[in-house]
């Protein structure tokens, strides 16, 4: 059952999008679609008992991580908090490696150090992956400052939900990007609920929680994020003002968790109605809005996106596999990856005791 | 003749020679530009260097210190001042959680080449918030490193040293030892052309051979006037061993002088629960214990928040005659 996509035209008509090759739109419902299955199977597996922790799904959420990284060029960078899966597989990291970290496994991305909420990918421009509520907002207005420092043309975009604009890690670097006009993009993923709080019950505003933007001097909008359309022509917006006048911007983005704050999250049914987790599925998945795209445009037919659906699903599946697979950590690296000096056996690192444990 | 600078100078000179040494280098912190420093360790600085690497920032700590961080992780190097080290407690997420985990939750695919410094220590007057010693909590966690320069010398090279570390290095100053003098060489006299001290090295101040007091930052001071008394007045030859930096520890240091005196007291500023003399003592007890022949003492500051008044607060910091009594009584 196809939804109904909302997006005006003028969206799907933005230049940016314009500038979308077929290949490029398929590439997109690809990327949503693997997020999707590999989130799925993630949580066939914390509910087996195979991971530890937390596991804060994504679900429903996708096209904000693929619309926004899908306008990211060598020198945008990308960094979010603990609902972090999306944003990795957007970027390009691997579902073996992230599957595997999930499993604590060696051959996770973080050797099976950080787990489900420290995915990182520096290569690819991701610094995570961030546990703490806004502790990743002074990180991205620094990805900004470097940027702006070496002179590079780019944007941090660094993402967060509702629930943490009311930290003042966030404030200050509000205060801090515009004063130092940094090129870095708040991107608060509103899924309506900080853990079960809604946000009528957390937030203190004016007209939207972006538009605190205002008492700082900083552009701000907010959108609807269903729409990878509307995602990309909006945050496009964004990226240009970073790019070419080092301005940050703060945006709001409508989005919707099916799940709950986190599997553990055991009140997520009753803090909010059935009903309305189901007027989402049926009305504002993101999946089903860009497969109608595409098949009213003519790009894929049902069958063809089913198919694209499956493969995600295969790679998912294998990706479970590999990770089970796989071997745990060896207790002999749990002194790695402490101190750069050691790991890398310089000669800083020959003098002095660095590991007290005897 | 030797030349002798103010600790705050042999700072000073330090993050001149960086700066110049690598584009990368970028100080930061409250008044460090314009108002050159509270305390005057930055002065001349933006004047000579200009904007870009001399930046003011606001009273935001969480925020600028966090900005660093995600600035090194693209290979910035910032040097952030904390006016006081007692801020840190409103920046603890991003010194502790960002700059101190973010290598080990990446599995290594990061790192944090950041200095936060600036003076670390009570005994001015200045109430409990702004009286804090952190160096036992921040060396406390594995991937931060931690130094406590005592002397200006130490000062200059420490500072050189943590400014290329790879790793978050917490440099703890002290504004009682600003305005202190001590003999720091010219680049011109030493054949390596620049005063450069690794982290990870303790020194010997002072040499004896019936008891060792082994101290960091300003007690070190304090360790070597006690000496001093021990010497003259009791005849007890005493060894003060300089930590320098606590985290790397040069422990080989601190075993090799209580071998040869076989008594050890540790002294430090910081409170007594977990402070780094406990860490001290209790290495010191289980690698030297056949060499022992007293039990490790310790003198710390007294064990209650920092008294505003300045006559009784004086009594909270180790002070020469405690130092002196306490060895006493195992000597």
């Amino acid at each position: 059952m196809a939804a109904a996509a909302k997006t005006t035209p003028k969206h799907a008509d933005a230049p940016i999008n314009k500038a979308l090759t077929r290949d490029d739109k398929i590439k997109l419902f690809r990327q949503i679609s693997r997020i999707r299955r590999f989130e799925q199977i993630s949580l066939k597996h914390y509910n087996a008992g195979k991971m530890g922790g937390f596991l804060h799904l994504y679900i429903g959420q996708e096209s904000v991580a693929v619309g926004c990284v899908s306008l990211m060029g060598p020198n945008d960078h990308v960094i979010t908090a603990y609902r972090d899966h999306g944003h990795a597989l957007a970027v390009g990291m691997g579902m073996n490696e992230c599957m595997a970290e999930l499993f604590g496994k060696k051959t996770g991305c973080s050797k099976g150090k950080g787990g489900s909420m420290h995915y990182f990918a520096p290569d690819k421009n991701y610094w995570g992956g961030h546990g703490i509520v806004a502790g990743q907002t002074p990180l991205g207005l620094g990805l900004a400052y470097g940027l702006k420092y070496k002179g590079l043309k780019g944007a941090a975009m660094c993402f967060m939900g509702d629930g943490a604009v009311n930290q003042g890690a966030f404030h200050e670097s509000l205060n801090l990007a515009a004063l130092f006009d940094l090129p870095v993009i708040y991107i608060i993923e509103n899924n309506g609920y900080s853990m079960g709080t809604s946000q009528a019950r957390s937030s203190s505003y004016t007209g939207c929680l972006a538009q605190r933007a205002e008492g700082y001097g900083i552009a701000w909008e907010q959108l609807n994020g269903e729409d990878v359309y509307e995602v990309r022509a909006r945050v496009q917006v964004a990226m240009e003002r970073a790019h070419s006048e080092s301005k940050p911007t703060v945006l709001e983005i409508a989005t919707y968790r099916y799940y709950g704050h986190s599997v553990a999250d055991a009140n997520h049914k009753k803090y909010r109605t059935k009903e309305e987790i189901e007027r989402y599925e049926r009305e504002h998945d993101p999946i089903l809005i860009w497969r109608d795209h595409m098949i009213k445009e003519g790009i894929l037919t049902d069958a063809q996106a089913t198919e694209i659906d499956q493969e995600a699903f295969k790679e998912a599946e294998a990706a479970a596999v590999f990770a089970e697979k796989s071997d745990w950590p060896d207790p002999s690296e749990i002194f790695d990856d402490v101190y750069w000096e050691v790991d890398n056996q310089t000669v800083a690192s020959q003098s002095g005791r660095h590991f007290f444990n005897d | 003749m030797p030349r002798l600078i103010e600790y705050r100078q042999a700072i000073r000179e330090a993050l001149d020679e960086e700066l110049a040494r690598d584009p990368m280098v970028v100080l930061m912190g409250e008044e460090v530009a314009q108002y050159n420093g509270a305390y005057k360790v930055t002065q001349g600085l933006w004047e000579k260097w200009g904007d870009k690497r001399v930046v003011d920032t606001p009273i935001s700590e969480a925020g600028f210190i966090g900005m660093g961080v995600g600035a090194s992780m693209l290979g910035i190097r910032p040097v952030m001042e904390l006016m006081f080290w007692s801020f840190y407690t409103v920046a603890w997420d991003q010194i502790i959680n960002n700059a101190g985990m973010v290598r080990y939750m990446s599995g290594g695919l990061i790192n944090c080449p950041i200095v936060v410094r600036g003076p670390a220590n009570g005994g001015t007057g200045v109430g409990a918030t702004h009286s804090h010693t952190p160096e036992n909590i921040m060396a406390s966690f594995p991937g931060m490193k931690c130094v406590c320069p005592a002397t200006a010398r130490d000062a200059k090279g420490l500072m050189k040293a943590a400014i290329r570390d790879n790793d978050p290095v917490m440099f703890m100053e002290n504004t009682l030892l600003y305005g202190e003098k001590g003999e720091v060489p010219d680049n011109s006299e030493l054949p390596e052309g620049e005063l450069f001290i690794p982290l990870g090295v303790a020194e010997v101040k002072r040499e004896g051979t019936d008891l060792s007091l082994i101290a960091h930052g300003r007690a070190v001071l304090t360790c070597l006037k006690a000496a001093e008394i021990l010497e003259e007045e009791h005849g007890i030859s005493v060894e003060v061993v300089d930590l320098r930096t606590i985290r790397p520890l040069d422990e080989e240091t601190i075993f090799e002088s209580v071998r040869k005196t076989h008594k050890a007291i540790c002294v430090d500023e910081n409170k007594p629960f977990c402070g780094v003399s406990a860490q001290i003592a209790s290495s010191i007890q289980l690698h030297c214990f056949d060499d022992l022949d007293a039990p490790v003492l310790r003198v710390s500051a007294l064990d209650s928040p920092a008294f505003y008044s300045p006559p009784i607060e004086k009594l909270q910091l180790p002070y020469p005659d405690v130092i002196v009594a306490k060895a006493l009584s195992i000597c």
